[in-house]
């Protein structure tokens, strides 16, 4: 491989990171209280508020079904309003976040539900309020599912970007594409997959570990 | 006054009523045992007492505070005064010990520092002091129990309250968490209600008892009564009667002592009594470890054997008559 080649890989390989991260970031930002409100206004939920749940239910599954490469191409008005271009890095990170937000919110939605409901009662027994039910049992105690949910959340997100370089992003998506696909250079592709491969086995890796941290099962480690 | 009053309490879901017309009342610093059977409305009952659930009509008094009708700010801040031991712990995986113990005085907002003394304390008073940094699932069921207990006494609670504690626990760690109990209700003077549905733990710890079924109380006095009267009941026959017919058996108990067992107390009976004997049943005797109660069937009950029976045992009661075929 030539340097060119492995500076070129290097690029998109941080195009990607950027990409990934700065909308993992706000998939969580924007999903966990939407998770949080789904499962509050649940018909047995602290505040059931039904009409609103299922609203808000409606309209986080009409995102998801709407196929991201048509996303892309439906919000380019929004993200040129949002970011002032349409094209670029900066740019494919508003649909990416707008795809990855009620993605994530359905799965954080199930890990919050399977918090112990004993649990919720324990602290509504103590004189808890609502929110301090949120504060001291949900979000604690199923942070090491909203993890692994979070880690699943990037990988897809990874997969995703690479979409993205069809409004110019860049990104090892669009690396394989130019290079590997129209130029027939299979190193680059071979390049490109590899690099995919062990990005996501490091995510993957990295969530684990996280997760089962938190799980406080093992006497190994001190608080 | 009383710390707690139940006055006409009934809930019910979806027309099925799960509590019918409870009533009773727990003094300061009692013991009070609530025994049912699986569905008997234990749970229910147990919730609208913690404050979780609302009954349809009744009240529920807690120092003077109705838990029915007051509004949910300030149920919020009653519940406070309740302390809630759970059958499954439930303590928060994601806490350390210590953290757990805190959390019922986080949640009353008191400083930290305070809590810190508190939490050293109660961990010293349930004997797990050197487990503060750990997590609930590095512990065993007892050594949770007891974090549940220190949690539950944290905010100092006018009430501690009971759901089936031991029930999740093997027997010899039932007997320290019912001794760990029977010590705070004596050191403390905390009130205890604890529902369950083991007869041994309520003869462990309550002073009164109330028995549940299907919704409604059907007894209550001392556990001694009670457990007699349940005992019994289950081995009478069913078409007992109260009162003599013609030919019919009479069931005696005879409260005896234990050795008297070991000798051959019917055949000596038989020959004093030139009547025959039956054994039935024999249960312990629920006033004396030294006494055992033996239920017998005769088919002659005259003035002279009831004599020569009192003669013989401890004390000897007809408990009804049977007609001669069974």
């Amino acid at each position: 491989m030539s340097r060119l080649i492995l500076d070129l890989l290097w690029r998109a390989t941080a195009q990607t990171l950027e990409m990934v991260l700065a909308s993992g970031v706000l998939a969580v930002a924007g999903g966990l209280p939407l998770a949080v409100l789904l499962v509050l206004t649940s018909p047995n939920g602290l505040y059931p508020m039904p009409l609103l749940s299922r609203m808000v239910g409606g309209v986080v599954d009409a995102v998801r079904a709407v196929p991201f490469i048509i996303l892309l191409v439906l919000l380019i008005p929004f993200t040129r309003m949002v970011v002032g271009t349409a094209l670029g890095t900066a740019a494919a990170i508003v649909p990416l976040s707008i795809a990855a937000i009620p993605y994530f919110a359905r799965i954080a939605e199930v890990s919050l539900r399977e918090v112990d409901t004993g649990l919720v009662d324990a602290v509504r027994a103590m004189g808890g309020t609502r929110w301090m039910v949120v504060r001291y049992v949900l979000l604690p105690e199923s942070l090491p599912g909203l993890i692994s949910g979070f880690t699943v959340t990037l990988v897809t997100l990874v997969g995703a970007s690479a979409m993205a370089g069809a409004i110019g992003a860049g990104g090892l998506g669009d690396l394989a594409i130019r290079y590997g696909y129209q130029r027939f250079n299979t190193t680059v592709m071979f390049g490109v997959v590899a690099v995919l491969v062990v990005l996501v086995m490091l995510l993957q890796a990295a969530g684990n570990f996280c997760a089962q941290y938190l799980r406080h099962t093992q006497p190994s480690h001190k608080a | 006054m009383n710390l707690l009053e139940v006055d006409r309490l009934t809930r019910s879901f979806g027309g099925q009523p799960a509590l019918h017309d409870i009533s009773f009342t727990v003094g300061k610093g009692q013991r009070l045992g609530i025994i049912g059977r699986s569905g008997a409305g234990k749970s229910t009952l147990l919730r609208c007492l913690s404050g979780l659930d609302r009954p349809q009509s009744g009240r529920i008094l807690l120092e003077g505070e109705d838990m029915a009708t007051l509004p949910e700010a300030r149920l919020v801040l009653l519940r406070r005064r309740i302390g809630l031991v759970f059958q499954h712990f439930n303590l928060l995986a994601s806490r350390t010990i210590a953290a757990n113990v805190a959390l019922p005085l986080q949640i009353a907002g008191v400083p930290k520092a305070e809590r810190n003394k508190r939490v050293a304390e109660l961990l010293d008073l349930v004997g797990l002091a050197d487990h503060a940094g750990k997590y609930p699932a590095m512990l065993s069921g007892g050594q949770k129990q007891r974090i549940g207990i220190a949690r539950a006494l944290a905010a100092h609670p006018a009430l501690l309250l009971c759901d089936e504690a031991t029930s999740a626990l093997d027997p010899e760690t039932t007997e320290t968490i019912l001794a760990l109990l029977a010590d705070i209700n004596r050191v403390l003077g905390l009130t205890i209600v604890f529902i369950t549905h083991e007869m041994d733990v309520v003869r462990r710890l309550a002073q009164q008892v109330l028995v549940l079924e299907k919704g409604r109380i059907v007894t209550r006095g001392k556990p001694a009564d009670i457990l007699d009267a349940n005992h019994l009941a289950a081995i009478l026959p069913p078409n007992l009667s109260q009162t003599p017919q013609e030919g019919s058996h009479a069931i005696v108990r005879l409260t005896v002592a234990t050795q008297a067992v070991f000798t051959p107390l019917l055949r000596g009976l038989e020959q004093q009594c030139q009547a025959s004997f039956a054994l039935l049943h024999t249960l312990p005797n629920p006033e004396s470890d030294e006494q055992v109660d033996v239920v017998v069937q005769t088919d002659s009950l005259s003035v002279a054997t009831m004599n020569a029976l009192q003669a013989h045992a401890c004390a000897a009661e007809v408990i009804g008559y049977v007609p001669t075929h069974s």
